[in-house]
């Protein structure tokens, strides 16, 4: 009984919203041009059925190759980091005040650069989803126990072996953590530079909707970014799962 | 050699192929704010096959004796033999284990127990080719701690006691030829504490390697040790060492014997003394 109602809560949950929302907008009698009811929205979801899929695929593939860009650029940079306290001292203000910039302010340079298109929404996607990857995994690798390393470097182990043999894999989970976190961030910073300047994309679509006072169309294009989102993130966090199943099963900085 | 004086350093012991020798060794660790002087003028000789116990009272350095003796820590002052060699480096005939299991989770427990030998030469070399037979090396290691057949359960599997005789086969694969300890035991509950006692005491006198155990428990001391060092409060030294000649092997029994209970006494109240000086 309990078990069941843990598994529907999340849908419960999400159809409460959608009820709730539904029934203020008709008894405050919202305007649509305000806040459309979510009937509404998933209207113009059927009506715009075709654009909003072209637009949908932009945003998951550009979001995707930004991600991974991230995912590469931030294990290479996270272990460069974790590996040297002076690179990690040296490096951390400057990863910082970058993380401190404002990506939006980022993206006219990005277009000036590159164009309208897909390449400054992939760079976005990427400055903005890297950070919380190169953070966690230099965690991963500085919360090492300093007994162990000290087992290891007693029988003659290299800084290099301790980091194949324990640093790591014991940073897997720490990483897949991240990866949860950040393509999430990786959609927001799509959905940007599409605002910014685009000529496809959920970003573009909601954009353009938005100047055209079609507001049952902006927000079926939030639905569907949510959905992407959503599913994005499903996906990874099954993967964590799959791949450090033993983090789960044992608390690592108890030991116990 | 049994009541060393106060200067420990007036009698200098000869360094031998047959001791581990610490030879008026001050060890120094500097803060950014300001340096705490762990060790001085420390000096403690361990002879080759000899069990040595470390007791004192909380913080007077005995887990830097540990480093230094490994060589992971340089001393600031004074010289370590091991065995006939000035310690330099790390001395990589040492196996360690510590009151933290420090398994790592996503290891077999039989693969833990082997990680020592994908470090540590020669075997590093062989591993890949005779996998097989240092398996059957861990296999028949983790049987004589009494975990016939768990090799292949996963470390959180299993229980706090299990996951330290697990350590202690990880620090012994390698047949090191000396053991360093680390109050090994002290996060274990009493009964199975006492277990692992006779564990080790029987992995010792069946593989006649050299231990020196760091350790707050004076009976685990007087139960397991030939000769057991007492260390004074910071900076620490040796202030007294305490034979221990109670006839081996050792049964759970004797520590209810006067004369064990005599040992203990004397350790708690040199203890006492150096805490409140």
């Amino acid at each position: 009984m309990n078990n069941t109602m843990e598994k529907l809560s999340p849908w419960l949950f999400t159809i409460g919203l959608f009820v709730i929302w539904e029934a203020a907008c008709r008894v405050f009698q919202v305007d649509k041009f305000i806040l459309p009811a979510p009937s509404e929205a998933f209207a113009a979801m059927v009506q715009y059925w075709r654009p909003l899929m072209r637009h949908s695929a932009v945003t998951l593939w550009t979001t995707m190759a930004g991600f991974a860009l991230a995912i590469v650029f931030g294990i290479v940079l996270g272990l460069v980091v974790g590996w040297s306290r002076t690179i990690y001292r040296g490096l951390y203000p400057v990863m910082i005040g970058f993380n401190s910039i404002p990506k939006v302010a980022v993206v006219p340079i990005l277009i000036m650069w590159f164009g309208i298109g897909e390449v400054p929404a992939i760079l976005t996607a990427f400055l903005i989803s890297f950070f919380p990857i190169v953070v966690n995994v230099a965690t991963g690798l500085a919360t090492m126990e300093p007994e162990l390393e000290d087992v290891l470097r007693a029988l003659g182990a290299s800084k290099l072996d301790i980091m194949l043999k324990v640093g790591i894999p014991r940073t897997q989970p720490y990483l897949f953590g991240s990866l949860k976190v950040a393509i999430t961030l990786a959609f927001v910073g799509t959905v940007v530079s599409e605002t910014v300047g685009a000529n496809a994309g959920l970003g573009y679509q909601i954009a353009l909707a938005g100047s055209n006072f079609q507001m049952p169309l902006v927000f079926a294009a939030l639905l569907l970014l949510a959905v992407e989102g959503i599913a994005m993130y499903a996906a990874f966090a099954s993967v964590e799962q799959h791949f450090t199943r033993w983090a789960f099963r044992s608390s690592m900085s108890a030991g116990g | 050699m049994l009541h060393k004086p106060e200067s420990a350093t007036s009698s200098a012991p000869t360094a031998t192929k047959d001791s581990v020798v610490i030879d008026d060794v001050t060890l120094i660790y500097k803060g950014s704010a300001s340096e705490v002087v762990a060790l001085r003028g420390t000096s403690l000789t361990v002879r080759r096959g000899d069990f040595a116990a470390v007791v004192g009272p909380s913080g007077c350095g005995k887990s830097s004796l540990m480093r230094l003796v490994t060589g992971l820590a340089p001393p600031d002052h004074g010289t370590i033999t091991v065995f006939g060699d000035k310690v330099r480096g790390p001395v990589k005939i040492a196996g360690m284990a510590f009151q933290n299991p420090n398994l790592l989770p996503w290891r077999k427990v039989v693969d833990n127990v082997m990680l020592p030998l994908e470090i540590v030469e020669p075997h590093r070399h062989r591993f890949r080719a005779d996998k097989a037979k240092y398996r059957a090396q861990a296999d028949a290691l983790l049987k004589t701690v009494g975990l016939d057949g768990f090799g292949e359960r996963y470390p959180w599997e299993l229980s706090g006691g299990m996951q330290q005789r697990v350590s202690l086969c990880r620090a012994l694969i390698h047949e090191p030829a000396l053991l360093m300890l680390d109050e090994p035991f002290a996060a274990l509950d009493v009964f199975t504490r006492e277990e692992l006692w006779c564990v080790l005491r029987d992995l010792w006198q069946k593989l006649g390697f050299t231990v020196i155990l760091v350790t707050h428990d004076l009976r685990e001391a007087a139960f397991l040790a030939d000769r057991i060092h007492v260390m004074s409060a910071r900076p620490g030294r040796i202030v007294m060492t305490k034979t221990v000649d109670l006839p081996r092997p050792r049964d759970l029994d004797i520590c209810f014997e006067p004369q064990f209970v005599d040992i203990v006494h004397e350790l708690r109240a040199k203890i006492a003394e150096v805490r409140n000086a």
